[in-house]
């Protein structure tokens, strides 16, 4: 994919605290989730970027901050060089035609007393686009074709569709007003293993053809590397690190990134005798509302030492790094860790 | 075939539930066995009769509407035939079960010790006291840090995670003979996934029990599994140890899973080649082999034909209920992995099943995706 180095998205010093609250009359503030912490990245015309993390690592929360489906506390989310965050009403409005999301859960996003005609159909209704009827209907059964949908079945309701085709609903209604960015926040999570792939390769092949800019969130690695030219990694409201996605994935330099590849399952028993060692985390995430000091993860780091847990690395490239990749570690991975935590396959 | 007695064989198990809009027919003629102190991994879709399958072992299923047919064995017991109390007898004690929500599979009012005790005393005649040092013992084992004060806590104070180790623990309380896995790491995040897989190759290493996981992720049984099944719309359509099972696949849809998902130990390639159409509906199944009709290979007569597991020539523990013929599917299998077209495959196909129309079949296939 040749993405032109033209941001679509610039991300400063993105916040977001959710304040935690005591008392029933008189509320006061007594402590905060920060489940967006700081986050700072660009987003190219036409690439996909990916986000991957754990439960409650903050990237969900940051694919809503960058809509403004929720209002950061504090940073910019500057699109096309305006800051979405300041918005008015108007004009954040006309920003949601060109920004679109697709969410993870396709029985709870698709309101299920409306025909699936008039779901893809609402963003025309919303935008005061194409009034007339039957060229509307006309448009969401292109849209409906478009997506692998039946046209014919414009007037069936969401529960008449499985589960890969209620999402199918949900892409051809994202991209109904031919928006310049798509985010898909865990689009195939909530489907069967054998119908995914149906929806990967649909989201791919509109990218191509809409030249789309693409923001992929997901848990599943695997599904990222495929997905992604560029992959984001966070941990607990921070990105910790940032990468081209065959760098990341095949020299990963962040401990944290390369407990993830190590963790992943892979399809490839070992054979007799050859036996695939784990680095395995211990412990849990800690909570988002009492984060560990300085480097977030030096509290389950085996390479930490004293400085990890007084001095908060920033993000940037590393000696023997690509161009473009970029570590928030003091200590990352030599060549060797970084090796042995890939799977054995692809070091064999 | 070892000369091993299996713990648990399992004998065309058929189950089938009345409903408003029909039969549902969850398990259709499955059969499969697990060894002591082995792991048989089950693979499959929702809907492809994987958990009701081991939830009829330890007689969840049974009700008003639901028939059962078949035996299931278990150190020669037929655990269908058992009435209730024997069959509480067995139920947490000789077979265990955790599942995929730890938080709806334990009691939110009451503490994980409580819970835990009950555990022991209702298979045991120890004193309260012992049965709490037995449950203290055991979220030892499973890694729980501080084990005395997580005693007295409720299921929600404990992470995700945790929970997970707790149902675990309770599982293993009495030393299980089979521990029936259902789903254990789904709704756990990676990394923590691959802490509780270690935990449960760990246990069985040191306890000795036969584990039975079920889950839809291929890369999880090649960790954990010696032995795999996979199942699809209510049946077992291939069955092998777990190396032969990767290294020479035999069925359609087990080929369609392995090419469907991304992997991360092969090259980033461009395609990713879904499986055709969704699981069909257990009332109205379709005729013939279950899987025709998302089969880009299908030949006439699949339609009509019901194939049965039946051992390869070469390899009788491996099972594999596909029509097609077995030199056809390793040259197909083979195509496949080095990334030939489907429509090459597709003419293998038809050149080596006598039939016509092969092409023409697999259009349909892919017109339905």
């Amino acid at each position: 994919m040749s993405a032109t180095r033209e941001p679509m998205i610039q991300v400063r010093e993105l916040t977001k605290h959710f304040p935690i609250t005591s008392g029933i009359l008189l509320q006061h503030q007594v402590g905060a989730v920060k489940a967006v912490d700081g986050v700072s990245f660009d987003v190219f015309k036409g690439e996909t970027l990916g986000i991957v993390g754990e439960s409650g690592c903050g990237k969900s929360t940051t694919a809503r901050l960058l809509v403004r489906l929720l209002e950061p506390t504090s940073g910019e989310v500057l699109f096309d060089g305006r800051d979405v965050a300041r918005l008015s009403r108007e004009p954040l409005k006309a920003l949601r035609r060109d920004v679109q999301m697709v969410f993870q859960d396709p029985y709870s996003s698709l309101n299920p007393r409306r025909r699936v005609g008039t779901i893809i159909g609402e963003p025309f209704v919303i935008h005061g686009l194409c009034p007339d009827r039957e060229e509307r209907k006309r448009k969401v059964q292109d849209l409906m074709d478009r997506v692998g949908l039946n046209p014919e079945h414009y007037n069936r309701y969401p529960h008449e569709f499985s589960g890969g085709q209620r999402q199918r609903i949900g892409v051809a209604r994202a991209i109904a007003l031919e928006p310049k960015v798509l985010i898909a926040d865990e689009p195939v999570s909530a489907l069967d293993v054998s119908i995914q792939a149906q929806v990967l390769n649909l989201l791919q092949r509109l990218q191509r053809e809409m030249g789309l800019t693409l923001i992929f969130i997901a848990h599943d690695l695997s599904v990222v590397r495929h997905m992604c030219d560029r992959v984001a990694v966070m941990y607990l409201g921070k990105v910790v690190e940032l990468a081209p996605g065959d760098e990341l994935y095949s020299r990963p330099r962040h401990p944290y990134t390369g407990a993830l590849l190590s963790a992943v399952p892979v399809p490839d028993p070992p054979a007799e005798g050859e036996h695939r060692e784990r680095f395995l985390l211990s412990g849990d995430v800690p909570s988002p509302a009492n984060p560990p000091s300085a480097c977030r993860f030096h509290t389950r780091c085996p390479k930490a030492q004293q400085r990890c847990s007084e001095e908060e690395p920033p993000l940037e490239r590393k000696s023997g790094s690509g161009e473009e990749a970029l570590t928030a570690c003091h200590f990352p991975l030599t060549p060797d860790e970084a090796a042995a935590r890939l799977p054995p396959a692809l070091t064999r | 075939m070892s000369t091993e007695q299996p713990l648990l064989q399992v004998e065309d198990l058929r189950v089938r539930f009345s409903t408003d809009d029909g039969v549902v027919h969850a398990v259709d003629g499955a059969s499969y066995a697990v060894n002591p102190g082995k792991t048989l991994g089950i693979v499959g879709e929702s809907g492809s009769g994987k958990s009701v399958s081991s939830l009829t072992a330890l007689g969840l299923t049974r009700g008003r509407h639901t028939t059962i047919e078949g035996q299931m064995l278990f150190e020669g017991r037929d655990l269908l035939t058992l009435d209730d109390d024997a069959l509480r007898g067995v139920r947490g004690n000789d077979i265990t079960m955790i599942f995929q929500d730890p938080l709806s599979a334990l009691h939110p009012f009451y503490t994980v010790g409580a819970q835990l005790i009950e555990g022991v005393l209702a298979h045991q005649k120890v004193s309260k006291q012992d049965a709490r040092d037995r449950a203290l013992e055991m979220l030892k084992q499973v890694g729980i840090p501080d084990p005395v004060r997580r005693l007295t806590q409720y299921p929600h104070e404990f992470s995700g995670g945790m929970r997970q180790r707790v149902m675990i623990a309770m599982a293993l309380l009495n030393e299980p003979k089979l521990l029936i896995a259902d789903e254990p790491t789904t709704a756990l995040d990676v990394t923590v996934q691959a802490q509780i897989l270690a935990l449960l190759a760990d246990l069985q290493e040191r306890l000795g029990m036969a584990i039975v996981i079920i889950t839809h992720d291929l890369g999880v049984v090649a960790e954990i599994a010696d032995d795999i099944a996979v199942m699809y719309a209510g049946r077992i359509v291939e069955r092998a140890p777990t190396r032969e099972l990767f290294a020479r696949p035999q069925h359609p849809y087990t080929w369609g899973l392995l090419q469907s998902i991304p992997r991360l130990d092969t090259p980033r390639s461009d395609d990713l080649r879904p499986i055709p159409g969704r699981p069909p509906s257990l009332i109205h199944r379709p005729s013939g082999c279950h899987f025709h009709p998302r089969c880009p290979y299908v030949q006439p007569k699949h339609r009509e034909v019901d194939p049965k597991l039946a051992p390869l020539p070469a390899d009788a523990r491996h099972q594999v209920a596909c029509l097609l013929e077995p030199r056809v599917r390793i040259a197909m299998w083979h195509a496949l992995e080095t990334g030939a077209p489907i429509a090459e495959v597709q003419r293998l196909a038809t050149s080596g099943a006598n039939g016509q129309g092969g092409g023409e079949v697999g259009a349909e296939a892919e017109a339905e995706a």
